[in-house]
Parts: structure tokens; sequence; C-alpha cells
């Protein structure tokens, strides 16, 4: 399973080019994310994989097949979709919410429940949450249970539209480290739509920085792009040259410490 | 009350024929006024026509209504039929315009997130927007049941029995205690739906029962 984006650019009828003309391979099992500042079109390339936004050109392919000879509902089912915060329904039920599209896809209620519960365990939520309206729930939580939804249908896809955004700092972080370790079990194909750099180099195995318009700056690991970014665009959004990111060593009793920028302690050198 | 009393049966009777006269009216407003506020929420041009037609009914005064309904329709002047669907159009244009408005209300990042989960057009509409657009059209189906309940008694002045016909009756043979029943009667039974409507609302929202009991707690 692998996603191309074969050339594809959408222009909106108003004459708006959200993006010009893309292409990129997303490998079987592989985490891309698309960074870019709004207006960038990375939601819009997105979309463009269950068909939320049909491109104006060129294609995109998934294992080959081009997603415009799928049908739309049934695309988007296979495809598990975490939305920016406040994507949950709010009629439903925690437990009701994880099961939804097990449940549209025919699987009987009793079943999807039972799954969903486990799904619950999966995302670390206790299982006296099931019964709660999303809106009970604290933002971290609501963004657990998005991720348990986005997992129902055992997709071989997902599609990470911000996920962790709204939510602060801290619990942010722990989203994105039970994200790596559900990767690492689960090994699904996965874009990330951010505009939070360190969120891309902390859960992406690729990132493509946009400029406006869909245009890449650059494509690489986390590695290839700090340790050579590619122009003054990049350098500065990835912030090459802020003090947190300009590391050297110091001799302090025998250890080698790591110190920022401003000298400040990030660690020591093994 | 000794007219009470001593007219009981006829006061339950034309309750019962009041009754009968308000829901069906109400109801039909509601099913036309959601199929038009859809229609105004998908295409906002088609819907601004549609809404100011539908406001324009409302200016309609009620006899001429009466009396032009039977000749279109071909329905008998003093049918129950004319009053409903009379009080239908004035439900209707009433309750247009919430509609909108609740389909409006529905929030647009829940809408995105179901139809990028799978769900198809039918089932995004019966099972996220109608659901959700509830509370605000609850809101608009409350005005409209009061104000059909107290419009139902212009029908006995074209003979059409209902509460109204104490009014009628009542002022005409000028007992007082006759058309007190009519207006107290017809104030109490709006005020018995509008309650039976409250609660079939909130049994229908529990999720927004929850979160205000749940903003109660935070602030206590």
């Amino acid at each position: 399973m692998g996603i191309e984006f074969r050339g594809v650019g959408k222009t909106y009828p108003d004459g708006t080019v959200a993006v010009a003309d893309f292409s990129c391979t997303v490998p079987s099992h592989r985490t891309l994310a698309l960074v870019g500042s709004s207006g960038s079109g990375k939601t819009t390339l997105m979309r463009m994989v269950n068909r939320m936004v049909d491109a104006t050109t060129g294609s995109v392919l998934i294992d080959g097949r081009d997603v415009r000879d799928l049908d739309k509902v049934a695309l988007r089912r296979s495809i598990g979709y975490v939305p920016q915060a406040g994507g949950l329904l709010p009629h439903r039920r925690v437990v009701d919410n994880v099961a939804t599209v097990p449940i549209l896809n025919g699987t009987s209620k009793t079943a999807a429940r039972a799954a969903a519960m486990d799904l619950l365990t999966v995302v670390g939520l206790d299982h006296s949450l099931a019964k709660r309206y999303p809106g009970q729930l604290s933002g971290g939580q609501q963004q657990r249970v998005a991720v348990a939804r986005a997992l129902a249908s055992e997709p071989n896809i997902l599609l990470m539209d911000e996920p962790f955004g709204a939510v602060d700092p801290i619990v942010r972080r722990d989203l994105q480290d039970q994200l790596l370790q559900l990767q690492a079990e689960l090994g699904k194909t996965i874009v990330l739509v951010t505009h939070d750099i360190d969120e891309a180099f902390r859960v992406g195995d690729e990132i493509v920085i946009l400029k406006t318009g869909g245009i890449i700056a650059q494509v690489g690991t986390p590695q290839e792009i700090v340790a050579a970014p590619a122009d003054d665009f990049v350098r500065d959004f990835v912030g090459t040259d802020r003090a947190e990111r300009n590391l050297k060593t110091v001799d302090i009793d025998g250890k080698q410490v790591v110190v920022d920028g401003d000298d400040r302690p990030v660690g020591v050198l093994r | 009350m000794t007219w009470l009393d001593l007219n009981r049966d006829l006061v339950l009777d034309l309750l019962g024929r009041h009754v009968r006269l308000a829901v069906p009216a109400v109801l039909i407003s509601v099913v036309v006024a959601i199929a038009l506020g859809r229609l105004a929420w998908r295409w906002p041009r088609v819907g601004t026509v549609v809404l100011g037609i539908s406001g324009l009914l409302y200016s309609i005064p009620a006899l001429p209504l009466l009396i032009v309904i039977p000749v279109l329709l071909s329905v008998p002047l003093r049918s129950e039929t004319n009053l409903i669907v009379a009080l239908a159009v004035y439900g209707t244009a009433l309750l247009a315009g919430t509609a909108a408005d609740a389909f409006r209300s529905v929030d647009e990042r829940v809408r995105e997130a179901a139809e990028a989960m799978g769900y198809s057009r039918t089932g995004l509409f019966w099972r996220v927007d109608l659901p959700l657009a509830l509370p605000v059209l609850v809101s608009g189906i409350r005005v409209v049941t009061v104000s059909t309940v107290s419009l139902v008694t212009i029908g006995a002045l074209v003979g059409i029995s209902s509460l109204g016909s104490l009014l009628t009756d009542g002022f005409q043979r000028n007992i007082r205690e006759e058309v007190a029943t009519g207006v107290i009667g017809t104030m109490m039974l709006a005020i018995v739906l509008d309650l039976a409507i409250v609660a079939i609302g909130a049994a229908l929202t529990p999720w927004q029962q929850r979160r205000t009991k749940k903003q109660k707690v935070v602030t206590a």
C-alpha cells in the first residue's frame, strides 16, 4: 500500500490556485508529514487522497489505482481519518463515535461497540469514558477518541488533519508519543498535515515542506532537512538559526554537555 | 364554574377537535419547513427567494385564505382539511427561516469530519445534520405550536368546530363563562403541547442535557 501524488493541481472555479503541480510518493507503512503555513495547500493535498477535494489536474493513486476510479463513500470508509479538534460527532457517545465506520460498513452494533471498547484501551482511554459525550471530555481525550475512531475500520491508510493542533504542548507530546507507539505496532501509511515543524520532525519519516500554492520547498527525512536546508525559506521555517537548534558541546567535569545557542543545557553526549 | 359543569362533554369534544386540527397542521409545517430550510441552506440564492415567499404567505389574512384554499384544493369550506392546510401554510412560513438557521447552526467541522469518514449524502442528513439541527429546530417548533393552537380558533368563524366555537358562541349568546373557558382552554392546550415538545426535544437531544449539567457542576 502506497500513495502517489502524480502532478496534482487544484484550481478553484474562482481562479484561486491552491496547489499548482505537486508530485510525491508515500511508501507503505511510512509517515509523510505535509508541513506549511496556511495557504500552502497542505490540507488540500491530504484531502485529495480521500476525495474530499478532487484534483483539477494530475491524479492521486493508491496502490497504483487512481482514486477517481473509486467510489467516494467506499474510498472514505476504507481510509482512517483523524480530524482537527471538534470533529467528533457531538451527539454520539464516545463508544458510538469510535464504532461509526464499522457500523456504516454493516458490522452489527454489538460487535462494533465491543471492538470500540478495545480501541479505547489501545489509545489509553479509561472505559468509564465510553458512555460520555465528546463535550464532556478534555481536548486531549477527544483527540484520542478521534484516533481510535480512525483505527476502527482497520484501514491501511490514515489521514491526519492537524490532529493535535488545539491541545496544550504537554498533552500534544503525549499524543505524539502515542501515535509513534501505535505506528510502530500497526505500520499504517500515514499522511499527516501540520503547521508545527517540531511535530513533523517527531512523527514524520519523510517531510514535505510546502510554500504557498503547494510548491515543494524541500522533501527529505528530518535529519536531511536539519542538516541541509534547501534554501532560506526552509532555513527560516525550520528555524535552523534559532538558538534551540544551534547546539554545541561543552566539557563539564569530563562530561560532554550539549548546550543550545543561549548556553542552556539540552542533554549529555554519550 | 357552573357553565363548565353543565357543558363538560361539549368542552371535551371541542378540545379533542382542537387537538386534531392543531397537531396535523404543526406536523405538516415541520416537515415542509425542514425541506424548505434544507433547500435554503443548500442553495442560499434559491433559499432567499423561497424564504421570502414563505414569509409573504404569513401576511395573508386568515379569513381570505380559508376561502381561497377550498377553491384551489376543491375541499368544502367547513372541512377540517381546509383549516389544517391554512394553518400549515402559516406554520411553514413561520418555521422555514428557523429551519434554515438550524442547519446553519451545525458545526462545519463536524459535518466535514463525518463526510470524510464516509457518510453518504442521505446518511449525513438523517444521522448528522438533522439531529444536530434539533436544538434550534425545537425552539422554532415551540413557537409554531403555540401560534397554531391559538390560530385554530379562527376556524370557528367559518364553522369549523374547536375551542374557538366557545368564543363565537359565547360572544353571540353573551355567556361570559363560555368565552372564558374558550380562552383559558386554548391557552392551557398551548402550554401543555409546548411542555410536551420541550420534553420530546430533551429526550431527543440527550447530549445537550449532559453538557448543561456538566457546566452547572463546573460553575458550582
